[in-house]
């Protein structure tokens, strides 16, 4: 059974007046202890609303509908009760954010957020509890740690802080790490840093992470699998390297067409998608993406395209996908 | 091309334009939400009424608001209350009450506006140069712009009222002593909003495009900054608005205002009312809640403005 | 060799620290830039890498004379633009135009693009009257691949990758010689970077224009460039043609930002060697001494490095420049990397004290793909 197994979610928002955003519209995927997921995707696809609809982040009020299961365990997180919640939150499941300066109290010293989940999840108090945070920022590479205790996130510099957030989301040993664009607030160098303490975290402790990401790059050197979303929907989901060896949707080849990358010359043009993601057509009356592929035939509008597994496990929802191109490395 | 492929262009084009609609400018966008705001529309509704009864409210009311007519009546420690033919009683020397509130709302509105308008012109005339000159006129703007609102600083620091009172005593009491007194007092708000709004406009983003395009400095600071800094103005106007009637009230009922109460306003009435209080307490009520229901609607309003011009709370 | 366009020598922005509460008492500088030079070749693209904090969006501004230089002289087609007079420099504002990262922030939100489009042409007298503008406008809007109904619409009303378009349309309204682009596909969707990329490539061929283009994007830099500089802390590192620079990094701290770019290949992810460098980039206010690299260099040696900075000098052949004491021992494997003490950047007054025990340095190659 996996760690957790994600079905059919989907989270829409209403509002008096206005249209009803569907801003994610059945997703599943699973993923297994000590495992590395990501969901990568644009702005709009989904991917953070799904993370905080598996926290129980999303507000609680009316016009806000979450349906279908996330069995973490025996408990399924999205009919779990607030209180529950918050014991799970942190202990089992924790997650990272992007912007770590917003994401900490900033008139609290760093110390005392870190020994406060302590307190709550383990029951560590005093020197105890001040041992083992020296001992938590010592572990995710903070400098001095018995002085940046005492520190408040302001003092810190930005990679210093999401270290800090780590090290308070690690603090309980959770099964689960979500961490939600972790460097996009990050220079490149300090990304290279926080990728690696990451990479080592799941190596020795075999926390699952779920990487939700825009960045193709950091997907192909973290994750084994890999999820692309779309509009809502997960359009092509596969293993690390068949996905970037052999993407089968358009969009996904799209995707990794548009990022230039080091290893290419100038000169040669990317293969851009044309349109916006604001360009979309409504799933029910076919491909999102069909307003903006070049693959498209007839078979795309009318109905959403299944999700459509080959023995590889690699699954695409496409009608026409991209022809296979490579051999397969399993 | 097939109908399938078709239906797709055309839902792609149908949510990227609708090519025949003209482009929305900030301020309808603005005036539409103010629109779907409910408590905007209450204090519209109120001003609506203050001002059409404003207006045309000399002409409506029953008897002449100066007229002695009921003095026969009025004895120390009795006056007249509600009756059929005057519906709100006599006031202390036996004129119509409920006459005198109606036409009392022309003065009231007008010592409003009049009193904004002095103090957003001089204020929005300092602060906009001194804007002007931080924003972008090097080291000479700096210095102009400092000693600008120093000025504004000094007079920041008088309290509004002791202000007001020396105003008074050096022009005599008057209405138009009140007008010039409340307009004075809010010359600093309006002075250091303007330049405070003008200042962080002249580093955006768009200034230094415009400079980059060639663009004159003047061009700049008149057609880019300003008006971008203009929204918080308006709205503070409106507020203004409302606190100007009760501060003109208040300097009115210290004596300050018109000593003639053949023209009634409602300050001055709350004035002459407060001798009253323990024999007919509803010559104060009365023109106490026209002034706070007229302030409420400047107020509801300018926090509608407020909300539908703040570009933070813009999607 | 073709002709220069712009020619930067020893360029220089320091901002003054300023505190006190009546009088602003300058406690010291912020050194920007510190002294850049550079060469940018007629028709040619010239990218400008660094992370945030590096001073190569001052450099940028500076060089339009957006941000007065503190010293240094910036010569653009045979003219000084430091000395130059306020209303030449004006007049000849027509010839260098910019592109800015935030589309949204850089248009003013009042105006029409019809009125953003135009206000250039009108500051210099361009396009005569207004049929004539149009008609100008509607070319570059074609250029930019925006249809004409835009010309009514409101900034807000366009999408991300619109606005920037519409900021291009803005610069090259006026047909310049030069474009700045400061940061401009960054706050971008991944779809829309390459339409924009492209767009910027294909504008350069047809109007013959001169790209200075400033990204942090060590990959977009490289794919748009012919020449790239690294900066780092106010000063170029590095320089040199955009396939050298990629092919043979030779600054240590090139080597590193270039191995820190993850690339969207697994294979090329789990072979590469990966230079990992201790602790945060220096204060400018407060730079190290000798070599502004030396405290996180893995190959940094205790003589000259903390004392002697080291200039740009040109190593191999010709177009290859590097500021480093030591190139030639690194390239030969003379003198070996070593780990490196992260210490610990303040970011408000700077405690150099505190030294930690963070050590990471070189990773072994082929890490296991976790």
């Amino acid at each position: 059974m996996p760690l957790l197994d994600v079905k059919d979610l989907s989270v829409t928002f209403s509002r008096r007046g206005q249209r009803t955003v569907r801003a994610v519209d059945g997703v599943s995927f699973a993923v297994e202890a000590g495992e590395v997921v990501g969901l990568v995707g644009e702005s709009g696809c989904g991917k953070s609303v799904t993370s905080l609809a598996l926290m129980g982040l999303l507000p609680k009020q009316k016009g806000v509908t979450i349906g279908g299961s996330a069995m973490f365990g025996d408990t399924d997180l999205l009919q779990t009760d607030e209180r529950s919640m918050r014991d799970i939150r942190g202990r089992d499941v924790a997650m990272i954010f992007q912007d770590p300066l917003s994401s900490l109290n900033p008139v609290v010293p760093i110390g005392i957020q870190v020994t406060e989940v302590l307190t709550r999840h383990r029951g560590l108090t005093g020197e105890a509890a001040r041992k083992e945070a020296v001992e938590l920022l010592n572990r995710v590479g903070i400098p001095d740690p018995s002085r940046r205790l005492k520190e408040y996130p302001h003092q810190l510099s930005g990679g210093m802080r999401q270290r800090a957030l780590i090290a308070m989301a690690v603090a309980c040993a959770p099964k689960l790490l979500i961490a939600d664009e972790p460097t996009t607030a990050l220079d490149v160098t300090i990304q290279a840093q926080i990728l690696e303490l990451l990479r080592e975290l799941v190596r020795e402790s075999g926390t699952a992470l779920i990487m939700i990401t825009h960045d193709l790059g950091v997907v192909a050197g973290m994750c084994d699998k890999v999820n692309v979303l779309y509009a809502g929907r997960v359009i092509e989901s596969a293993r690390r390297k068949p996905l970037f060896a052999d993407p089968r949707h358009p969009y996904t080849n799209g995707l990794l067409g548009s990022v230039p990358r080091l290893d290419s010359g100038k000169g040669e043009r990317l293969h851009a998608i044309r349109g916006s993601v604001r360009d979309v057509l409504p799933w029910p009356d076919g491909c999102a993406f069909a307003p903006r592929c070049d693959q498209r035939v007839e078979a795309c509008v009318g109905e959403p395209p299944a999700l459509v597994e080959d023995i590889h496990r690699h699954a695409y929802r496409c009608v026409n996908p991209e022809s296979r191109t490579a051999e397969v490395p399993s | 091309m097939s109908t399938k492929t078709d239906k797709i262009d055309r839902l792609s084009e149908l949510s990227a334009a609708k090519e025949d609609e003209h482009g929305v400018s900030l301020w309808t966008e603005a005036l539409r939400r103010v629109r779907r705001t409910p408590s905007a529309l209450v204090g519209v509704g109120i001003l609506v009424i203050f001002v059409l009864v404003a207006i045309v409210g000399p002409w409506l009311v029953p008897y002449s608001p100066s007229e002695l007519m009921g003095i026969n009546e009025v004895r120390p420690g009795v006056i007249p209350g509600p009756s059929a033919e005057h519906w709100l009683g006599y006031d202390h020397n036996g004129r119509d009450q409920f006459s005198r509130l109606i036409v009392g709302a022309r003065q009231t509105l007008l010592v409003g506006i009049v009193s904004t308008l002095i103090g957003l012109t001089l204020g929005a005339l300092v602060g906009g140069i001194a804007g002007a000159a931080a924003g972008l006129g090097g080291r000479i703007g700096r210095a102009v712009d400092s000693v600008l609102m120093r000025i504004v600083d000094m007079l920041l620091a008088l309290p509004s009222l002791l202000l007001a009172v020396s105003i008074a005593a050096l022009l005599g009491a008057s209405l138009t002593t009140v007008m010039i007194a409340v307009g004075v007092v809010s010359v600093p708000v309006f002075a250091r909003l303007l330049r405070g709004a003008m200042v962080v406009q002249a580093g955006s983003d768009y200034v230094l495009a415009s400079t980059s395009l060639g663009v004159k400095r003047t061009k700049i600071a008149v057609s880019h900054i300003l008006p971008n800094s203009l929204a918080p103005v308006i709205v503070q106007a409106t507020l203004t608005l409302a606190t100007a009637i009760i501060e003109a009230a208040a300097l009115s009922f210290l004596g300050l205002g018109n000593p003639d109460s053949a023209t009634p306003e409602w300050g001055l009435m709350l004035a002459d009312a407060q001798q009253y209080l323990d024999v007919r307490p509803g010559l104060a009520i009365f023109p106490a809640l026209g002034i706070i229901i007229t302030a409420l609607g400047f107020t509801l309003l300018g926090e509608a403005m407020r909300e539908a011009l703040d570009p933070k709370l813009r999607k | 060799m073709t002709e220069t366009l712009v020619e930067v020598d020893d360029l220089k922005v320091h901002f003054p620290i300023k505190r006190g509460v009546f009088l602003d008492r300058v406690v010291g500088h912020v050194k920007a830039v510190d002294g850049v030079d550079l060469r940018i070749a007629k028709g040619q693209t010239y990218g400008l890498v660094g992370e945030s904090g590096c001073g190569k969006s001052t450099l940028g501004r500076a060089l339009l004379q957006l941000t007065p230089p503190t010293g240094g002289r910036v010569n653009f087609d045979g003219t000084e633009l430091t000395t130059l007079p306020a209303k030449q420099l004006r007049s000849m504002r027509r010839r260098m135009q910019m592109i800015f990262q935030d589309p949204m922030s850089s248009l003013d939100p009042r105006q029409n693009v019809e009125s953003i489009l135009t206000e250039g042409l009108q500051a210099h007298g361009l396009g005569g009257d207004r049929t004539e503008r149009r008609k100008i406008i509607a070319k570059a809007l074609d250029a930019v691949g925006l249809p004409q109904w835009a010309l009514s619409r409101y900034p807000h009303e366009f999408s991300g990758g619109q606005r920037q378009r519409i900021g291009i349309a803005r610069a090259v309204v006026l047909n310049p010689d030069l474009i700045v682009a400061d940061e401009p596909v960054s706050a971008l969707d991944v779809s829309i970077q390459a339409q924009v990329i492209n767009l910027l490539e294909e504008l350069q061929e047809e109007l013959g224009l001169t790209y200075l283009v400033i990204a942090h994007d060590l990959a977009v830099v490289r794919h748009i460039s012919d020449t790239v500089g690294v900066m780092y802390l106010g000063a170029l590192v590095e320089e040199a043609p955009s396939d050298d620079i990629y092919r043979t990094p030779l600054h240590p701290y090139t080597r590193a930002l270039m191995s820190a770019v993850p690339v969207p290949d697994p294979e090329v992810e789990d072979r590469r060697e990966r230079i990992l460098l201790a602790g945060d980039l220096p204060s400018p206010a407060n730079p190290p001494s000798g070599c502004r690299f030396h405290t996180r260099c893995p190959w940094a040696q205790p003589t000259r490095c903390g004392t002697e900075r080291p200039e740009l000098r040109v190593v191999g052949t010709g177009a290859h420049r590097v500021a480093c004491h030591f190139v030639e021992q690194i390239e030969s494997g003379e003198i070996r990397p070593h780990t490196v003490k992260a210490e610990v950047i303040a970011d408000g007054a700077g405690s150099k004290d505190a030294h930690g025990a963070l050590e990471t340095a070189l990773e072994t190659p082929g890490g296991p793909g976790i």
